[in-house]
This record gives C-alpha cells, sequence and structure tokens, in this order.
C-alpha cells in the first residue's frame, strides 16, 4: 500500500527501490523486453501494413505506393517517404495541430534508419529511368504511448515493408502510358532488416532495456541502437542525457544483437503463418 | 570563407585589434589563440597531415551585443555562431518548478528550419542539458541560438563548441564544457577526423560524438552509414583523443582573455 502511495508522490524513489533489487515495478528484468506482438497485412486498403505492441506501446504502419517522376540527379531512384504522427488519440501530452517536435525527430530518425541501412535499394523502385519510379509513403501512426516509440516504429516499418506487394508496371511505347497489371504482384526486395534497441540511463550509471513511459520521464538519458542481422550498425542515436563509457556501450551491444535474434524469429513466424499454402 | 573572416577582423579599429585589456568589450581570442595552440601541441593548420588531426579552429567571445553570452566557432571553413540568452523570464506554459528550461534555436544559413534541424536541435539541447546546472535557475529559460555562417563539414560539431563557448561567455554554470568531434570511415576503414564536406559525402558512415571535459564520456552520438561495432570503438577512441586538444584550446583561449596583461 505505502509503495503504491510513493509511487505519485516520490516517483524516483519509489523506482530507485526496485533498481536496487535488480527488477522493476511491472516485475520486468533490467535487460528483458516487454511482451511484443505483430500483426501483419491487417489494413486491406494499403499496399502494406503492419500493426505492432510493444508491452502498451502501439504503433501501426502503412505503406502506400504512388507513382512520380523520379529526382533529376538521380534518375534511376523511387522515393522512400516515412512520417511519423503522434495524435492527441495515444497520449495527453500532445495536441492536436502541426507535428509537435517529438514527432520530427522521430521522422528523422526512421528517415535516418532507412537512408543509412538501405533496407530497400531505391534502383529497385524506378520503373522507367528518368519518367516513372514507385514512391513508397510510410505512415506510422502511435494508437498507445507508452514509451519506446523509435523500437516500435523501426519494427512496424520493416514488417509492413515486407507485406508491401507491387503491382507489375509496363510502359506501353506506342502511347507512353502506364499500364499496370493488378493480377500479377511482387513482394519488394528487402537486403537488411534493421532492428532498435533502446535503453534508458537512471542515475548516470545504470541501463534499462525498453524504458516505459514512466521509465523515459525519470530517466537521465536515452540511447538508441539500429543493428542489422550481419551486427553493423546503422544508427547509434543517442540524445544528450548522462554520459556513457566505452565499456557501457560494448553492454548495449551486445543486448542489441540479442534483441535482433528475438525480433527475426519473431517477424519470420508471422510472415510464414501468412503465407498461404 | 578565411580570408572573409580575416577582412572582417582588421575592419574594427586598429586599438581593438591587439586583443587585450579588460575594457575592451571583445576579446580577440581568435587570431592569437590557434596560434598559439598551433605551434604548441602540432596540430597541422592548412594542409593535414596523414592519420588523425583536426582543422584549423579558432574562436571569437563576446562579439555580440544583445545576447548575454555570444561565441563564433571557426572550424577550417565551416563557421558557427551562437548567442545565449540566460537565464530569463520563462512562458508559464514552459516552466519546470525545480530547473531552468534549456531551448535551442538552430537556423540553417538558407531557407527556413525544417524536419532536419529539429532532430539536431533537440540532440544540442540534451546535450547542453546534462552539463548546465538548471537547478541553480529554477523556473527560468535559457535559450541558445545558433546561426549557421558556412557550412564546410563536420557542422553539428562547430555547433556543439560554438555553443559551449557561448555558455561559458555568457557565465551559466555547468558542471563540466561538452565539445563535439565528428570522424569519417570510408570504404576501406581509414579515419578522418573533422571531415570536409567533400569527405563526408565519400564517406561510407559519419559519426558525430560529444563529450564532456572531466571525464570524456560520450553525451551525445548521432551517425549516418553503417559501421561495425570494433569501428565504433575505433573512432571513439579517437574522439576521445582529439577532444583533449578541444579542451585545451577552450582552456588556452579563457585564460587569454580574462589574463590581465
Amino acid at each position: 500500500r505505502a509503495a503504491g502511495r510513493k509511487g505519485t508522490v516520490e516517483p524516483l524513489e519509489y523506482y530507485r527501490r526496485f533498481l536496487k533489487e535488480n527488477c522493476r515495478p511491472d516485475g520486468r528484468e533490467l535487460g528483458e523486453f516487454r511482451t511484443t506482438t505483430v500483426n501483419i497485412g491487417s489494413i486491406s486498403t494499403a499496399d502494406g501494413s503492419a500493426l505492432v505492441k510493444l508491452g502498451n506501446t502501439t504503433v501501426i504502419c502503412g505503406v502506400k505506393a504512388e507513382f512520380a517522376v523520379p529526382p533529376t540527379d538521380a534518375p534511376d531512384k523511387g522515393y522512400v517517404v516515412p512520417n511519423v504522427d503522434l495524435p492527441p488519440l495515444c497520449s495527453s501530452r500532445f495536441r492536436s495541430g502541426p507535428p509537435g517536435e517529438e514527432a520530427q525527430v522521430a521522422s528523422q530518425f526512421i528517415a535516418d534508419v532507412i537512408e543509412n541501412s538501405q533496407i530497400i535499394q531505391k534502383e529497385d523502385l524506378c520503373i522507367s529511368s528518368g519518367k516513372l519510379a514507385w514512391v513508397l509513403y510510410c505512415d506510422l501512426i502511435c494508437l498507445d504511448y507508452d514509451g519506446n516509440i523509435l523500437d516500435a516504429c523501426t519494427f512496424a516499418l520493416l514488417a509492413a515493408l515486407k507485406n508491401v506487394q507491387l503491382p507489375e508496371v509496363r510502359i506501353n511505347e506506342e502511347t507512353a502510358l502506364a499500364e499496370v497489371n493488378l493480377k500479377k504482384k511482387s513482394y519488394l526486395n528487402i537486403r537488411t532488416h534493421p532492428v532498435a534497441t533502446s535503453f534508458a540511463v537512471f542515475d548516470d550509471t545504470l541501463l534499462i532495456v525498453d524504458p516505459t513511459g514512466e521509465e523515459e520521464h525519470l530517466a537521465t538519458g536515452t540511447l538508441t541502437v539500429v543493428m542489422d542481422e550481419e551486427g553493423r550498425l546503422s544508427c547509434l542515436h543517442k540524445p544528450g542525457g548522462s554520459g556513457l563509457t566505452g565499456a557501457k556501450l560494448q553492454d548495449c551491444m551486445s543486448r542489441a544483437v540479442t534483441r535482433h535474434k528475438e525480433v527475426k524469429k519473431l517477424m519470420d513466424e508471422v510472415i510464414k503463418s501468412m503465407t498461404p499454402k | 570563407m578565411r580570408s572573409e573572416y580575416l577582412t572582417y577582423t582588421q575592419a574594427r579599429p586598429a586599438g581593438r585589434k591587439s586583443g587585450l585589456h579588460v575594457g575592451c568589450g571583445a576579446m580577440e581570442g581568435a587570431m592569437r589563440s590557434d596560434d598559439k595552440v598551433c605551434t604548441e601541441t602540432g596540430i597541422e593548420s592548412s594542409s593535414r597531415g596523414p592519420g588523425c588531426s583536426l582543422r584549423h579552429f579558432a574562436c571569437e567571445q563576446n562579439l555580440l551585443s544583445r545576447p548575454d553570452g555570444s561565441a563564433a566557432f571557426l572550424q577550417g571553413d565551416t563557421s558557427v555562431l551562437a548567442g545565449v540568452y540566460g537565464p530569463a523570464e520563462v512562458k508559464v506554459s514552459k516552466e519546470i518548478f525545480n530547473k531552468a528550461t534549456l531551448e535551442v534555436i538552430l537556423r540553417p544559413k538558407i531557407g527556413l528550419p525544417g524536419v532536419a534541424e529539429k532532430s539536431r536541435e533537440r540532440l544540442i539541447r540534451n546535450t547542453c542539458q546534462a552539463v548546465v546546472l538548471g537547478a541553480l535557475h529554477p523556473r527560468t529559460s535559457i535559450t541558445v541560438v545558433l546561426q549557421v555562417v558556412s557550412d564546410a563539414g563536420s557542422l553539428l560539431a562547430c555547433c556543439l563548441n560554438a555553443a559551449c563557448m557561448a555558455l561559458v561567455d555568457a557565465g551559466v554554470p555547468m558542471r563540466a564544457l561538452f565539445c563535439g568531434v565528428t570522424c569519417a570511415l570510408d570504404s576501406d576503414g581509414t579515419l578522418v577526423l573533422d571531415p570536409t564536406a567533400k569527405q563526408e559525402k565519400e564517406a561510407r558512415a559519419v559519426l558525430t560524438f560529444a563529450l564532456d571535459s572531466v571525464d570524456r564520456k560520450l553525451l551525445m552520438s548521432t551517425t549516418k552509414g553503417l559501421y561495425s561495432d570494433a569501428e565504433l570503438q575505433q573512432c571513439l577512441a579517437a574522439a576521445q583523443t582529439a577532444s583533449q586538444h578541444v579542451f585545451r584550446f577552450y582552456r588556452e583561449s579563457l585564460q587569454r582573455r580574462y589574463s590581465k596583461s
């Protein structure tokens, strides 16, 4: 009883009591992730979609493919345009209106992950060099904000892209128009599988994995590592906060490697269960 | 870019150029300071030797009259102007009851600030929040305004250095100083510190770190491109060695500024 009251009056002290015993108020270990569930292909109007739940944090990603003229300085490349939306629905701290700072930072982070890890070769999205290319609009909407939004968004994006099916397009030489064959669809060529692992730093020394909304608020710093299956890092995002030594970073890397295996296994299982027998 | 800067300083009245005396508003830590650093620590000025070395850097403080503190930081041809207002009054909606509210505004050289600028502002703001002793000024606001004057590579590191020097100039209490260092890894794994714009474009990965002055811990990091874990540790170690030069430069330019002679 006393612990419950202290949780609202002195949240930091309340947390410290648990951290001393190497666990957290929701019963997890310091290196344990919340239950991750993924649902692929739920939106029928989108070309690809995925819903990811990381404990209470829920993010849905929908991918729509449209035609566009390729950029003049790269005539054989298409576009991948991500956008992260944090609507007032997911948390009381977001108001309606233009995207706030948190949403803009998350959008920039996802754009960087796509660019750095080369999930998709942009040349694969080109239909006719200099004339027509695919543009994939990836919209990520958070339905419930309980911390660790970056991990959920990265996972949702990857799962949705794996679900995208693009119809075959031919350019008719006589009319110079594009002919879309909706009956013949093919999956995208996903080259790497980047998985994000987020940590929160407490009291300058303790690192906990997958922070909830409360833990993020009390933490003195956060760190996100994006790793692909070959152990290459595409992003080490540490926006300020308390300092870390090289040794602590090493621990984070090893945890990120194990997390990658967990996530890949989960995604492969879901995709396998979806393919028609 | 460098020559433009030189003509700017020469345009000032002759008496100021000597950079002495407490009476003068602006102390020119610039030319003298980096000359001294060049001879003592052997940092290459115009051409870079093989291996890891930083470009020629220079700093000037207290050059603007309205902000409480200001600094211009130059790294090679990249230059950023920073101004700090604070501790000042804060809007009731933004006030924090036990700390100062820190705000960072970054304006690019051309165009309107976009999503990328917002992302960088968040990085710089969180770095400053880790070192500024906000608890000494509760319910106030400290605003850091950064203007990019020229961009020739390593822009974020230059912004961090300018912000730190401006905060020192404004007299904001801090628990440590911080500096920014950029590393670029090219396709065969060679490390280049403080890359130029051309080197950044051709590199396989560009990593920017912010390190604190007390025990060289990593305060902020942001990376672009693909690299391995071992390369990360290598870059971090190189950045920590390079940061020592930057901190020594900070110390010397401040000593020069406040010395009575």
